[in-house]
């Protein structure tokens, strides 16, 4: 199998001596026509990977903010369908920038593994994240995706005990994501000497690059974090930025957030 | 009699059941599973929440011939199970009384819950109580004005109560919330679900404890009626009191286990909450069963006069004995249900709750078929108290 593109990309870095920034935008946030403006002006601020979030009704991870976000996505109906079709659209003019779809268990099922698999692979999707399904209860997705060439990212929280980074350890591809608070997306208690302790602990179990989400919100602890992880994951505050955006202003104003906070990371 | 012996060690039945959460809960899950594992056989664990039961809750509840409603249907003999006779209305307390002994075993000190028409927020609320226990019930706000009663009683017992203005703003949104908080809080924080789904070991525990109302038939009715009944009938919405008086009657293929869903306004019209009738299976709050859901696997708002059954959900063990047909779901509407309700409460001088009101309508219908030496067995699992308001504002009057 040829090297993914996760792979690639943190190959990349690794040689510049530099760390991978992630964010996360729910699709079809603030509609279906902005979302791939919004990917393209992400990588130019300085995204290496990015993480589409599959709007559903019920998320529960998730904090209020991406919790409205996708609350809009399904207000104009956005499917998982229509989040392959918008990856579909974005690799048209992009073929280098990984992409990540993440969201919930119950879209995919619907849709059914062997389809959704092969909608991912013609899409050119690279990665799949979905936060309600647990190695154990995921081998049949897994192995699927695994067999498309499609790399299996799985959280690690504060929580994990050692013997699970060795279960999530056998079952993972691409990067691991360590969630660095207890709680849900976009709250603002992220506790730093807690996340540099962990890190380490995952790498003796863990053999991928080491991303970090959760609580993240400007470029000090993004570079605070860069220089313990291997990737620093931005979603809440992204979203947020969204949302208080007018129209027109969106795709600009996440530029310079985004810009900004490569900047303070590469400093 | 046949050997039941699910769910597996992982949570399952069959494809259902299971794990399906967020990594920062599957510690806490693994923790209980393992506690639990412990305390369902241990004998002073089992003596404790025996003597809560009979001491506290007022255990057993009576079983009683509705002879009024009977000769009404005119067919099949009707029997109630009466859990409406239990402290605080309901079954429900039997289930928390259960989980809040396990979180003393564990040293957690406070308890959170979800809740639909109010009865285990209060059963929450109670036992939190009696146990000194900080208790924080989170409901939606659409079922804040439908059940008003219910939030006053919680507060007088010392719960917080936080409203939910997320989704649909009901039962499932509840749930939704009270995962956020248990994530958040999972080091010092019991979550005492109120229904037979969730991530295991929650349908298995929730099951086990309101398997008392299921134990209790099986000596109660050979003395009373000389056998065991031909159907039991309970209604379902996460299907708590059905799976505990079905539970123990599973090996005992000759009596039916008939669940009643809410049909809402009719299961063609959309707005219903009939799960097993109409529903498909995914995964939802921990667990994979059958869901209300649209073609793109997106939850799908449900209707029903009763805001216990108001949920898009069903228990794991309900998706198992429907696909195997060990037990039938059926369903019935708002109007049906709420004809059974007053016809109950002028026939037999019992106020029911509009959950179990289901399962009674669909008792008359399924009586006036059967000839009058049969029996079914309806576990009326609770009180209509709460209810006043909607029957009211359904028949035109405000108070």
């Amino acid at each position: 199998m040829a090297t993914s593109r996760i792979a690639g990309v943190f190959a990349a870095l690794r040689a510049n001596g530099r760390k991978a920034l992630i964010p996360f935008v729910t699709a079809g946030d603030p509609d279906k026509a902005t979302t791939v403006p919004i990917l393209h002006c992400l990588v130019a601020a300085g995204a290496d990977i990015l993480e589409l979030g599959v709007p559903f009704s019920d998320p529960m991870a998730d904090g209020p903010t991406i919790q409205r976000s996708s609350e809009r996505a399904l207000k104009h109906g956005t499917s998982l369908r229509d989040c392959l079709a918008l990856v579909s659209e974005f690799r048209r003019t992009d073929n280098a920038t990984p992409v990540v779809l993440m969201g919930y268990a119950n879209p995919i099922e619907s849709m059914g593994y062997a389809a959704f698999a092969a909608g991912a692979v013609s899409a050119g999707v690279d990665g799949v994240l979905v936060v309600d399904y647990p190695p154990e209860e995921s081998a049949g997705l897994h192995s699927v995706l695994a067999a498309s060439g499609i790399d299996c990212i799985f959280l690690l929280s504060p929580t994990s005990v050692e013997q699970r980074m060795d279960d999530i350890a056998r079952f993972a591809s691409g990067y691991v994501y360590y969630v660095s608070l207890k709680g849900v997306t976009g709250a603002a208690n992220l506790d730093l000497d807690e996340v540099a302790a962990k890190i380490p602990q995952i790498r003796k179990h863990v053999d991928l690059p080491i991303g970090v989400g959760f609580g993240i919100r400007d470029g000090e602890t993004a570079r605070a974090i860069a220089r313990i992880a291997d990737a620093v994951v931005i979603g809440s505050r992204l979203v947020q930025e969204i949302e208080n955006s007018a129209p027109g202003e969106v795709v600009g104003n996440l530029g310079r957030l985004v810009g900004g906070i490569r900047r303070a990371m590469d400093s | 009699m046949q050997m039941y012996d699910l769910p597996d060690r992982k949570g399952h039945f069959g494809p259902y059941g299971g794990v399906f959460v967020a990594e920062t809960l599957i510690h806490a899950l693994d923790e209980l599973r393992d506690q639990y594992e412990k305390l369902r056989t241990d004998p002073a664990f089992l003596a404790e929440f025996a003597h809560e039961l009979k001491h506290y809750v007022g255990r057993p509840s009576p079983v009683y011939h509705a002879r009024r409603l009977s000769e009404k249907s005119g067919g099949a003999q009707i029997w109630f199970k009466r859990e409406d006779l239990n402290h605080t209305g309901a079954h429900k307390i039997n289930n928390t009384i259960g989980q809040a002994l396990v979180a003393r075993h564990m040293g957690k000190r406070r308890i959170i819950a979800e809740t639909g028409a109010g009865q285990h927020g209060v059963a929450s609320a109670t036992i939190a109580a009696r146990y000194g226990m900080e208790c924080v019930v989170y409901m939606g706000s659409e079922d804040i004005q439908r059940q008003s009663p219910n939030v006053y009683r919680m507060k007088l017992l010392g719960a917080t109560v936080v409203p939910v203005e997320s989704g649909s703003k009901t039962l499932k949104d509840a749930l939704n919330e009270a995962m956020r908080d248990w994530v958040t809080n999972v080091e010092n924080t019991f979550y005492i679900i109120g229904t037979v789904a969730g991530p295991h070991p929650y349908p298995m525990m929730v099951r086990d404890f309101n398997s008392v109302v299921g134990k209790e038939l099986l000596t109660q009715l050979p003395e009373v009626i000389g056998r065991q009944p031909d159907a039991i009938l309970a209604c379902v919405g996460g299907g708590s009191n059905a799976m505990g008086a079905f539970y123990p009657y599973i090996p005992h293929r000759d009596v039916r286990l008939i669940g009643v869903e809410a049909a809402g306004l009719g299961l063609d019209s959309g707005k219903h909450a009939a799960t097993l009738c109409a529903g498909r299976p995914g995964v939802l709050h921990g667990n994979r069963t059958y869901l209300m859901q649209d073609e793109n696997g997106q939850i799908t708002e449900t209707h029903s006069i009763s805001a216990g059954l108001d949920y898009p959900g069903v228990g794991p063990e309900h998706a198992w004995l429907k696909d195997t047909g060990r037990a039938e779901y059926v369903a019935v509407t708002d109007d049906e249900a709420l004809e059974a309700f007053h016809l109950t409460c002028r026939l037999e001088g019992i106020i029911p709750a509009l959950e179990s009101s289901h399962a009674v309508a669909y008792a008359m219908k399924l009586a006036a078929t059967l000839p009058p030496e049969q029996v079914l067995l309806v576990n009326l699992s609770g009180r209509g108290d709460k209810d006043m308001n909607t029957v009211a504002r359904h028949s035109g009057i405000t108070f």
